[in-house]
């Protein structure tokens, strides 16, 4: 009988090959499919059973996990969520997640490739895997300067270092708080995805870098002014400056704000006309220059190319050449008829002028380190190439000084400091009352920081608000935060 | 000219304490990590646990010293191996359920079993001091064991768990009696066989070059295929149903030497299972559960889906080659995870190379029960303790092939590691049995047993009943190596 035992003895070992073989097809060859399949929550759940790292600003968390006794293990929680809510998003387990906290997921989890040595080192260690810390490049003081100076309006305030990029503050207002969909009670997290939605202020949207974007308005003429003297044009230039300005191929005319006149004579300088905001002037210039023109030096300063700062931004566009007439352009060159902008974008344009021209690639995120704190990855400024010449650039900084000295911008005035500028006032519909713009740097000879301000519908001053009396004041008080 | 050189044997005892400590570390050693992966501390009865391991391997290893000096030194150590990373487990799954707000005692209750299982085992080896007496009780074991088998089908004490009726509930308690009746079954057929195993091996029509029984000897093979097909449908677990059937086809092939009478069972199985398929929608279902698994309508069909299996086969996945670690993985979100699935909790939690370091056990463990068969000299002996360890060998082959979905998904659970009362006692006293049987086939010839009292045990004539050479199989051996792959589909 030991023949037959012997046998026995084989076919048991091949049963067992063949369960080895049946466990490492499941294990290895097919795991990567059976991770990835969408019925599977065990990705979910291992997702937010990890420590995930913290978001920090200026050293300080505002973004943490914390070890709760439920099964999910960890509960992220947002200290002054309102303030941060344009940056951070939400780290949801019902709605998934937002802002940075979807941006640098694999990073926050730990999952990131360049965090590979810190797996090695848990694996080995047998350490509790923890997720990376990520360091923001928003300056807590300027966020809460223009958290605070927006006050109740709804808009938006970015605020950039013009030599680096680096996003100094991002404020949208109104904001939210991510704690009340960070919860793991799904019941109440659903009822305040609800609510949230339902608010006609739309709070979860980021007005500084996406959701709609805006009519610059008058900031827009800085685009055209910049286009103006790379073409050859000098801030003394005298350009033709009509009380009405009468658009080709139709009967409608251009006026000023307000119905004002730009000059006496029906001519003034370029360094003029923006000073005042010369509606007439940048027509006439937008009709000389041709939407061709407009179009490369607003693509020049970023429009309708895709960014990410890590965030994804809305494109800001002007309008295609052969989708646009000539009235058109001399509406589109003073910042309305299609053109639309985020303020991200403006911040961007006053940015590389204090910049001499160079524009450099905004960014969130100043660094990545492991939870012992080592620099896993540290942010280096980008230029993203020449948008004007050095000369444009200077010319172009001594015009929006004088806007602010003596223009439209009289109220972002600091004393001590030169500050350059330059106001918007956009028109959106006949009934809405107008957008308030402002966009600025200071200080001008030597600039610390850019910032662009919206205020919706010309916030608390309603109808009566332009971008110098609304937007231009919040605009300083960030600028006094950052100069401080 | 053959010269005999004396030799001794060695006993194996020291091997077997050596062994031991090293198995009793890796059960201790998971459950101390088990305790520090969850909480950050050791378990709190961490103590008591120990010592209640190490006594209950020690104490079975001093009734081997005393009953069964010459037993196997592995079949022990590997035993206490698994049964102590299974504990080590379900501690891992306790905490898991209850952090899910699921307070279980799954750990406390298996640790009461080990010690049950292990004191039986214990009884059994002090007991049992001769093997060949169980012959006696061949048909007496028949009984007990068809029994056992279609207990559960008693109405108002078998109940069907997730879809299969092979569980009977006595005052709280619940049994898979065919734990036990397969111990029973393999005592009837070792003793069955054993005396009509001449007859079955008398050569019939020769049918493609394979060496076909005589058509008139068909009668048992159809009576065991007929009750493991009563199983298969009346308790709708093909598990229960393939190792009944298997152990006796198995031993039948160990009784006559005949290929054909695995082919034949093979053909007969297959076809049986097939037309069950077709004619019961709920053995239908198992099958479909099994092939379609991935499909969202039997992913999301309760009962009878696949969504146990596909949530396991996540589990390991999610598991890879090293495994989550010991308290660090989601065993609980599958169902049933402490018993039916805790091959796929532990294949989360140790990884791939986890799951096959424990399939090498049982593997060595088999391995050991059919060398005690090689060694052991009458054929009752024989026969039965291939039978064994060819049960153990199959159980896991069910166990792990329907949770890795090589085959369809039983209701059987994997000796040793599962939850499970009726697993662990009959697994204990195979384990006990099969040292019964290799201590009289390692114990040298001559050598006086170390019971007292009751004279020889072994009858000169048994010894010569079996001791014969078997006519060698000359006919059928270029087509031994029949592959089992075909067994289940």
């Amino acid at each position: 009988m030991n023949t037959p035992l012997r046998r026995v003895a084989m076919v048991v070992i091949a049963m067992f090959l063949v369960l080895m073989g049946g466990a490492t097809s499941v294990q290895f060859f097919q795991a990567s499919g059976l991770n990835n399949d969408n019925r599977n929550v065990r990705t979910l759940y291992r997702e937010f059973g990890n420590a995930r790292g913290p978001i920090v600003v200026a050293g300080d968390s505002i973004a943490s996990s914390t070890p709760v006794p439920d099964p999910f293990g960890y509960l992220r929680g947002y200290s002054n969520g309102e303030l941060y809510a344009p940056v951070t998003g939400f780290y949801s387990i019902v709605f998934s997640r937002s802002g940075i906290e979807d941006a640098m997921n694999t990073e926050l989890n730990g999952s990131a490739d360049s965090l590979f040595y810190e797996r090695l080192q848990d694996l080995i260690t047998g350490r509790q895997p923890q997720g990376a810390v990520v360091e923001l490049t928003i300056d807590p003081v300027i966020q809460q300067a223009a958290w605070d100076a927006l006050g109740d309006q709804r808009g938006a305030v970015v605020a950039l270092d013009p030599t680096t990029g680096a996003i100094l503050a991002m404020v949208s207002k109104p904001s939210y708080d991510p704690n009340l969909l960070a919860g793991h009670d799904t019941a109440a997290v659903n009822a305040a995805w609800t609510a949230l939605n339902a608010d006609e202020g739309n709070p979860m949207v980021n007005r500084a870098i996406g959701g709609d974007t805006y009519p610059p308005g008058s900031t827009f003429k800085l685009v055209t002014a910049a286009a103006a003297l790379e073409a050859g044009l000098t801030p003394t230039t005298e350009v033709p400056a009509p009380d009405q300005l009468d658009l080709p191929l139709s009967t409608a005319t251009l006026g000023n704000f307000g119905g004002s006149s730009c000059s006496s004579t029906g001519t003034t300088t370029l360094q003029n006309a923006l000073r005042i905001s010369c509606n007439t002037a940048f027509g006439q210039l937008g009709l000389d220059l041709g939407a061709d023109a407009l179009r490369d030096q607003a693509t020049a300063f970023g429009f309708d190319t895709p960014l990410a700062v890590p965030l994804t931004v809305t494109q800001s566009h002007f309008p295609d050449a052969d989708a646009i007439d000539a009235p058109q352009t001399a509406i589109a060159a003073i910042g309305q008829y299609d053109v639309a902008v985020t303020p991200l974008q403006m911040a961007m344009v006053s940015a590389t002028i204090a910049n001499g021209g160079e524009r450099m690639a905004p960014y969130l995120v100043a660094a990545v380190r492991s939870p012992d704190l080592t620099v896993v990855e540290e942010s280096t400024p980008i230029s993203l190439g020449r948008s004007i010449s050095t000369t444009t650039a200077m010319a172009l900084r001594d015009m929006m000084v004088g806007v602010v000295a003596d223009g439209t911008g009289t109220s972002a005035q600091i004393s001590g400091v030169s500050v350059a500028g330059k106001t918007g006032t956009a028109q959106t519909t006949e009934e809405a009352a107008p957008h308030a713009w402002f966009t600025a740097f200071a200080p001008a000879e030597s600039p610390r920081i850019a910032v662009a301000v919206i205020v919706e519908n010309g916030g608390s001053a309603g109808s009566e608000a332009t971008g110098g009396r609304v937007a231009a004041p919040i605009a300083r008080a960030v600028i006094e935060a950052a100069l401080r | 000219m053959a010269t005999v050189v004396p030799h001794t044997v060695r006993a194996g005892r020291g091997v077997e304490l050596a062994l031991l400590a090293v198995a009793l570390l890796l059960g201790i050693g998971a459950y101390a990590q088990v305790g520090l992966a969850t909480t950050g501390t050791l378990p709190v009865d961490i103590v008591g646990y120990s010592a209640g391991l190490v006594v209950l391997a020690l104490g079975l290893h001093v009734v081997l010293r005393w009953r069964a000096p010459y037993a196997d030194p592995v079949i022990l150590p590997v035993a206490v191996a698994l049964n102590g990373v299974g504990l080590a487990m379900i501690y891992r799954i306790d905490l898991a359920y209850a952090l899910r707000g699921r307070e279980t005692s799954f750990a406390e209750r298996q640790l009461g079993w080990t010690a049950i299982g292990v004191v039986l085992a214990g009884l059994v080896l002090v007991l049992l001091r001769d093997h060949r007496t169980l012959r006696r009780y061949t048909y007496t074991a028949m009984v007990v064991g068809l029994g056992l088998l279609v207990l559960p089908l008693v109405p108002g004490l078998g109940e069907e768990v997730n879809g299969a009726r092979i569980w009977i509930f006595v005052a709280g308690y619940s049994f898979q009696p065919a734990e036990i009746g397969k111990i029973a079954l393999a005592i009837f057929f070792a003793g069955y066989l054993v005396t009509t195993r001449d007859t079955l091996a008398l050569a019939g029509p020769r049918v493609l070059g394979l060496q076909l029984p005589r058509p008139r000897d068909l009668g048992p093979i159809i009576v065991a295929w007929a009750v493991s097909l009563g199983v298969l449908v009346f308790e709708r677990d093909l598990g229960t149903s393939l190792l009944f059937f298997g152990l006796f086809v198995a031993m039948l092939y160990l009784a006559t030497e005949r290929l054909s009478w695995v082919v034949i069972g093979l053909m007969l199985f297959a076809g049986g299972a097939f037309a069950a398929a077709q004619a019961f929608s709920h053995v239908g279902a198992r099958f479909d559960a099994w092939l379609h698994a991935f499909d969202i309508d039997v992913f999301e069909a309760s009962p009878g889906g696949s969504g146990q299996l596909v949530r396991g086969l996540f589990g390991m996945a999610s598991g890879g080659l090293f495994g989550t670690g010991l308290g660090r993985g989601r065993p609980d979100l599958v169902p049933f995870a402490e018993s039916d699935f805790i091959v796929a909790s532990l294949g989360e939690e140790l990884g791939l190379t986890g799951l096959l370091a424990l399939l090498a056990l049982y593997l060595v463990l088999a391995q050991r029960g059919l060398r005690t068969a090689i060694g052991v000299r009458d054929g009752f002996g024989k026969l039965f303790a291939g039978g064994m360890a060819f049960v153990v060998a199959f159980q896991c082959f069910v166990v792990v092939g329907g949770v890795t979905r090589l085959i369809p998904l039983t209701g059987l659970t994997m000796p040793f590691l599962a939850y499970g009362g009726s697993s662990l006692l009959a697994n204990w006293v195979i384990v006990a049995l099969l040292l019964r049987i290799s201590d009289s086939a390692r114990r040298p010839a001559g050598a006086v047993a170390p019971v007292r009292g009751d004279g020889p045990t072994r009858a000169p004539d048994e010894i010569a009943d079996d001791a014969v050479a078997m006519p060698s199989p000359a006919d059928d051996q270029g087509t031994e190596l029949i592959d089992v792959r075909e067994v289940p589909r």
